[in-house]
């Protein structure tokens, strides 16, 4: 039934499935990653480094198959234009969470033991809303309706790590540290809290695409 | 020069076929879930069927509205509905070609002095308002069944995407079967009574008859029409004027394939006549016109969403302007061709047929004259018969 395209739109079914999971595995290496960090396990940390690599690379092939394939056999036309945004809106979240570790590896910036706890909370937060996110682009094009349960989930965590991070950036520059210390460690804790504003604006344009989806 | 009065059906049908196609196709096509090549092909196919095997239906109750019994009459009849349809497109009035021939048939009607069928012509006028609405009622249920059941389903995106190509290739082809057997009639319908061809013996399978050639011509300029000029309508239509979702145009295609269908259909009438059902009638009704019915019907379910009832106006101003421009152009069309170009358009004879088996005398009236005797019994009564008359009442034909 190639005029259907009904396996085609299987094939791109199973690649769409695979890059969120990639998505949701670079959260969690991103998580990690930081966790390794202030434990001080650097040998870890540069291991996870490069397993972000590879998966950053697979999510970028997967996203030019899928969009190949969009275009090729002319699948979802009336929101393939949203769903190619949506796509290269979820790539820039593994960027930023890969560009974030290389940033700890080549700085290393000292961070304090009492800030620590801060840094990873703020590194679970953002990485919640990111896999929120996940979920409820997955549910896009699994369970139409289960898209809003997801996206009110995403604005939560988000708000959550910018609460974290104001209170760890008051936190530092009402310590003793030297100034350029304090902005060091304040430029850290906006690279982490990043990670959940890159979270926030693919879901707004989810919500978009989900209101010119509605039948 | 028989075959050269076809030109102006053939110039209706290729128009029909540029300008109605994209109410069978135009979403699918505009919004890229079809190639147009799929969708004219398709098309023109399903249009040649329906119109061969589903168009005598619709004819029938043109025919009954006014026989046109020559062939420069039916000529001059289509051209005038083409021209009122062309000009009406022109002003960028909404028309429909089954409006514009009605009004036609009524003009010819007129010239030669042929009484109307008045309940003909009422039940065909009721029917293109019944469309409307049914088509708007079909569409609004359609569209809240779908919604349920899409709600209640977990339809991926990606499989919905490939199900409702698939829907839209289907009710495309049904659509263009219906537009077919509704919408020959407008085209070729005013050529049965003087179809020209002969019937011919298909490898001695099956006869095509000359109304069967008639309508396959018919049916082929249409297919023309949509190859060589819908792309550019549906763009228009698809575009800018009525852009639809897929699946809201699949709602609307499939609740105007069904109008048309059912306005069209013999065996339907058959079954519902033979279950003592009322049929619906054999109508040729506008398909831009259901598929307006059918997004009002899709509108009125998703509330907020407001309904253009000044486009309800412009359609009841194209019911009366379309065949009174056409009526008005057939009249004196014809007698142009009458008077200037010396052709028979008004065959005066043609109640009484020369090869008519038998021609008998009518019946003579009852007796009416009693007289009663002075003094007779009661009772008692005497039949005079009255007298032959000199001048026969109009002989009858027995066939």
């Amino acid at each position: 039934m190639s005029i259907i395209h009904l396996k085609q739109s299987k094939i791109v079914q199973a690649q769409i499935d695979e890059f969120l999971d990639t998505i949701s595995q670079a959260s969690l290496a991103f998580r990690n990653g930081i966790k390794e960090y202030l434990d001080g396990e650097i040998g870890h940390f540069e291991g996870t480094i490069g397993e972000m690599a590879r998966m950053e690379n697979r999510a970028d092939e997967l996203r030019h198959s899928i969009e190949t394939q969009l275009y090729k056999h002319s699948l979802i036309p009336e929101i393939r234009g949203d769903v190619l945004g949506l796509l290269e809106n979820m790539d820039t979240v593994i960027n930023a969470e890969k560009k974030t570790l290389l940033q700890f590896s080549v700085e290393m910036p000292v961070i304090p033991a009492a800030f620590g706890k801060d840094y990873l909370a703020l590194a679970d937060v953002s990485v919640s809303a990111a896999e929120e996110l996940v979920t409820a682009v997955r549910a896009f094009f699994h369970d139409f309706n289960m898209v809003t349960n997801s996206l009110h989930k995403v604005y939560f965590h988000e708000k959550e790590a910018d609460k974290i991070s104001d209170r760890l950036k008051r936190r530092i520059f009402s310590s003793k540290l030297d100034l350029s210390h304090k902005i060091h460690l304040r430029y850290f804790a906006l690279h982490v809290e990043d990670i959940s504003d890159h979270a926030e604006d693919v879901a707004d344009r989810l919500g978009i695409s989900t209101i010119k989806r509605g039948f | 020069m028989i075959y050269l009065y076809l030109v102006s059906g053939i110039f209706l049908g290729w128009a029909l076929g540029a300008n109605h196609a994209a109410n069978v196709f135009g979403t699918a096509v505009a919004a890229k879930m079809v190639r147009f090549k799929t969708a004219a092909t398709l098309c023109s196919v399903f249009v040649i069927l329906g119109a061969v095997l589903g168009g005598a239906g619709t004819t029938a109750t043109l025919d009954k509205l006014g026989a046109v019994n020559a062939l420069p009459g039916a000529f001059m009849v289509t051209l005038a509905a083409a021209l009122a349809v062309y000009w009406m497109t022109k002003l960028k009035l909404p028309v429909s070609t089954s409006q514009a021939i009605i009004g036609s048939i009524l003009g010819w009607n007129l010239f030669a002095g042929s009484a109307t069928d008045i309940p003909s012509l009422a039940r065909i006028v009721l029917s293109w308002g019944a469309a409307i609405v049914l088509t708007a009622t079909l569409a609004a249920a359609l569209y809240s069944l779908f919604r349920a059941v899409l709600k209640r389903t977990r339809v991926r995106l990606l499989v919905l995407d490939a199900y409702t190509r698939a829907g839209l290739i289907i009710v495309g082809a049904f659509g263009a079967y219906s537009l077919g057997a509704n919408n020959i009639a407008n085209v070729m319908g005013v050529f049965v009574p003087v179809v020209p061809f002969r019937n011919i013996e298909v490898a001695g399978m099956f006869t095509l008859t000359g109304v069967h050639q008639l309508f396959l011509l018919g049916g082929i300029a249409i297919a023309v029409g949509v190859f060589t000029y819908s792309h550019k309508v549906i763009q228009t239509v698809g575009n800018d004027l009525l852009k639809l979702s897929p699946l809201a145009g699949f709602i609307v295609v499939l609740a105007t394939s069904l109008v048309l269908f059912l306005f069209s259909s013999r065996g339907l009438e058959g079954w519902l006549l033979a279950h003592g059902l009322p049929a619906i009638p054999l109508v040729p009704i506008s398909s831009s016109q259901s598929v307006i019915g059918g997004i009002i019907g899709i509108a009125i379910v998703r509330r907020g969403r407001t309904v253009r009832y000044r486009m309800l106006g412009e359609i009841a101003l194209g019911w009366l302007a379309a065949p009174v421009l056409a009526g008005v152009i057939t009249f004196f069309g014809l007698f142009v061709l009458q008077n200037v170009f010396g052709q028979e358009v008004v065959r005066r004879a043609a109640t009484v047929a020369p090869a008519a088996p038998a021609v008998v005398p009518a019946p003579l009236p009852p007796p009416r004259t009693t007289i009663l005797p002075a003094g007779a019994p009661p009772g008692l009564t005497i039949d005079i018969p009255r007298a032959a008359p000199d001048v026969r009442p109009a002989e009858r034909t027995v066939p």
